[in-house]
């Protein structure tokens, strides 16, 4: 699922790898392909109910193998509507329940309220976060997840308890777009980091010039909701 | 109350635009002291309204559409103000009728806004609508591209004659199956489409990042369209129609307004033929070979004696197309990229434009609130930025002086259009749009 320019997320994994000296090799996963037998890192993006739809016998199919690659500590992004779809369910408004493969303890309901605009959530981890939202969707965690960060700016997971996102040993989850990566460096490196970690041991950061990433960031913060 | 809304408010129209403003307030102000105005007075016309909308090309589209009727004879009335909301119109009626309130036109040809075309079409129920595309444009005000096909759906609903839908957008194609049939009450329905070989350079929204497999809506098997685009040219294109291709010479650049060329004549050609007296066909071919570009749409301006385009994008589709269409080699480019509300705030479509053909020559200039975004955009895809200036008129200044000696061409989001055009209108002539 891609509706939401999700695409720059992989797109910014690579080339920032190339950018700290790695040689990333980029797997595009569809509906009905093999799953690939060596995942060091994952990341999904947002699609629109029907979309949901499509994906979902697909995505429950994968559930064994998704959830030990999780346990196992394996980073992951997932954004929005795969966000919802790695909780428990999400019930839609029509009263329908849409189940998810529940490797986060999360639960998502359908509102008839639409939360859209840019959002600033203050993030222990990675500082603050910067995206956009567009979600009808509301999604509250249970005690196994800690949210990703509270919104400074914004709505996030749902519109009465001021948390954005999820986090669960390395995976983070988020509602945010915008795509989230690009504007959010430490989070792109977190990620990066704790996949070369796995796979060799060491990391050794590059130099990645991120001077526009710092602008985009500062002028992203002053724009309206 | 009926004999003094239309001159209190053809007095509003004229106090605003001497106050050089609000194409909008003499319509809000006869809605609400008339509200039957609209209705009664396009309710008049012999062949009745067309609605043109969709998410892109509706301001090109309708130009076409008013440029081939006229060919016919046909008194036309538009609003060309491009206010597209359902008081724009009320306010260019104004501007037209006479103090009576009566108008003097064959046919209204009307674009407008998705979201607002449902509140007009409730108000005027169209003979005649036009549905050009569902692409991912100002989700922020939709929700989701579903959402916005809704809204085309509820225009089709409510047209009565005819409605010409996109072959080749599954959201707008499916439309025909939630209409009564033509033979129950319901309208006409008509196609129009594009040749399998030009179907690659239209990627919808759906196959952007698609791999085979992927969760794309399954297009409904196509149906026979009245006017097919075969073939795009330099400045020529091939369309089919009534079992024959045609080669016209093109004044309009960009192979998505040669497709939507191929939509107005098919709405053309339904209003002419309802006329009864047929259609000149010479006549409409010569029209639409000399149809110019909507302001701000590849229209080419001339800058130091060198060409200046402006390029319109608001989407991920319509800035590929852009690239596609527009080459980059020998031209200075720039980008302006806003994010107010009319532009979209959400930037993340940035991320789905590829700008590998302006690696060669790089981005001389980078402008508009958003100039950052797009800068680290381009960073990702290895494209050499020159300059980055969120001041549109400082950036628009420096580009012109730093490429004295070249043609340029300036990508732009719609309220950067706008900026641009009035600086641009200090240094050079600038298309008016009254």
């Amino acid at each position: 699922m891609n509706i939401y320019g999700d695409w720059g997320n992989a797109l910014v994994l690579a080339q920032r790898l190339r950018w700290h000296g790695y040689a990333p090799e980029l797997l595009e996963y569809n509906v009905g392909d093999d799953f690939p037998a060596h995942v060091d890192l994952i990341v999904g993006g947002g699609g629109q109910d029907s979309g949901q739809v499509v994906i979902q016998d697909d995505l429950l199919s994968r559930e064994t193998v998704l959830k030990e690659l999780a346990e196992d500590g394996t980073p992951m992004l997932v954004i929005c509507g795969l966000y919802q779809l790695f909780g428990k369910f999400f019930k839609t408004r029509t009263g329908s329940v849409i189940p998810g493969i529940g490797i986060l303890d999360v639960e998502t309901h359908g509102t008839d309220e639409r939360l859209i605009g840019n959002v600033a959530v203050s993030s222990p981890e990675f500082g603050t976060v910067l995206g956009y939202e567009n979600h009808s969707g509301q999604t509250t965690l249970g005690p196994g997840v800690a949210p990703l960060g509270t919104t400074a700016k914004g709505t996030g997971n749902n519109s009465s308890d001021g948390q954005e996102g999820a986090r669960y040993r390395n995976i983070v989850a988020s509602y945010l777009h915008g795509s989230l990566l690009p504007k959010n460096p430490a989070l792109a490196d977190f990620l990066i980091k704790t996949a070369v970690e796995r796979k060799y041991g060491t990391f050794v950061p590059g130099t990645p010039d991120d001077s526009y990433a710092v602008l985009a960031r500062e002028h992203a913060a002053r724009r309206p909701r | 109350m009926l004999y003094f809304s239309v001159p209190l408010g053809k007095l509003v129209r004229r106090v605003s635009r001497l106050r050089g403003g609000g194409s909008a307030l003499p319509g809000l102000v006869v809605e609400k002291i008339d509200p039957g105005f609209m209705q009664r007075t396009l309710s008049t016309l012999p062949l009745g309204v067309a609605v043109v909308s969709g998410t892109n090309g509706k301001t090109t589209t309708t130009k076409m559409v008013v440029e081939l009727l006229e060919s016919q004879g046909l008194k036309v009335f538009t609003n060309r103000t491009g206010s597209n909301f359902t008081r724009g119109v009320a306010a260019a009626l104004l501007g037209e009728v006479d103090w009576r309130g009566r108008l003097d036109a064959d046919v209204a040809v009307l674009e407008l806004d998705e979201a607002h075309a449902v509140h007009f079409v409730n108000k005027v129920p169209p003979r005649y609508c036009l549905l050009l595309n569902v692409l991912r444009d100002q989700l922020d005000r939709f929700g989701e591209i579903d959402k916005t096909a809704e809204l085309l759906q509820h225009i089709a609903a409510k047209t009565t004659g005819t409605v010409v839908l996109n072959r080749e957008d599954p959201r707008v194609a499916r439309i025909a199956d939630t209409l009564e049939p033509a033979a129950v009450n319901g309208p006409e329905v008509l196609y129009f489409g594009l040749d399998d070989s030009l179907l690659s350079t239209f990627p919808n929204d759906d196959e952007l990042r698609a791999a085979p497999g992927s969760p794309v809506p399954p297009a409904p098997a196509k149906p026979q369209a009245d006017v097919v685009l075969r073939r795009v040219g330099a400045d020529d294109a091939d369309f089919e129609y009534d079992g024959a291709t045609v080669t016209t010479h093109m004044l309009l650049r960009g192979v998505y307004n040669i497709f939507n060329a191929a939509a107005a004549l098919t709405l053309a050609r339904a209003i002419t033929g309802a006329r009864g007296s047929g259609t000149d066909h010479a006549g409409l071919l010569a029209a639409l070979a000399n149809v110019a570009p909507a302001f701000g749409r590849g229209e080419s301006l001339v800058v130091d004696g060198l060409p200046l385009e402006l390029v319109l994008v608001k989407n991920p589709s319509g800035f590929r197309l852009g690239l596609k269409s527009f080459p980059a080699a020998g031209y200075a480019t720039m980008i302006a990229i806003n994010d107010n509300y009319a532009d979209g705030r959400d930037m993340s479509w940035l991320w789905d434009v590829e700008f590998d053909t302006l690696r060669e020559g790089g981005v001389d200039q980078l402008t508009g609130s958003r100039a950052y975004d797009m800068a680290l955009r381009l960073q990702y895809d290895d494209v050499a930025i020159g300059a980055v200036d969120t001041d549109i008129a400082a950036a628009l200044a420096a580009f012109i002086r730093g490429a004295k000696d070249q043609p340029k061409r300036i990508f732009c989001t719609y309220t950067a259009m706008l900026a641009i055009r009035r600086e641009l209108s200090k240094i050079t002539t600038v298309e008016v749009v009254s």
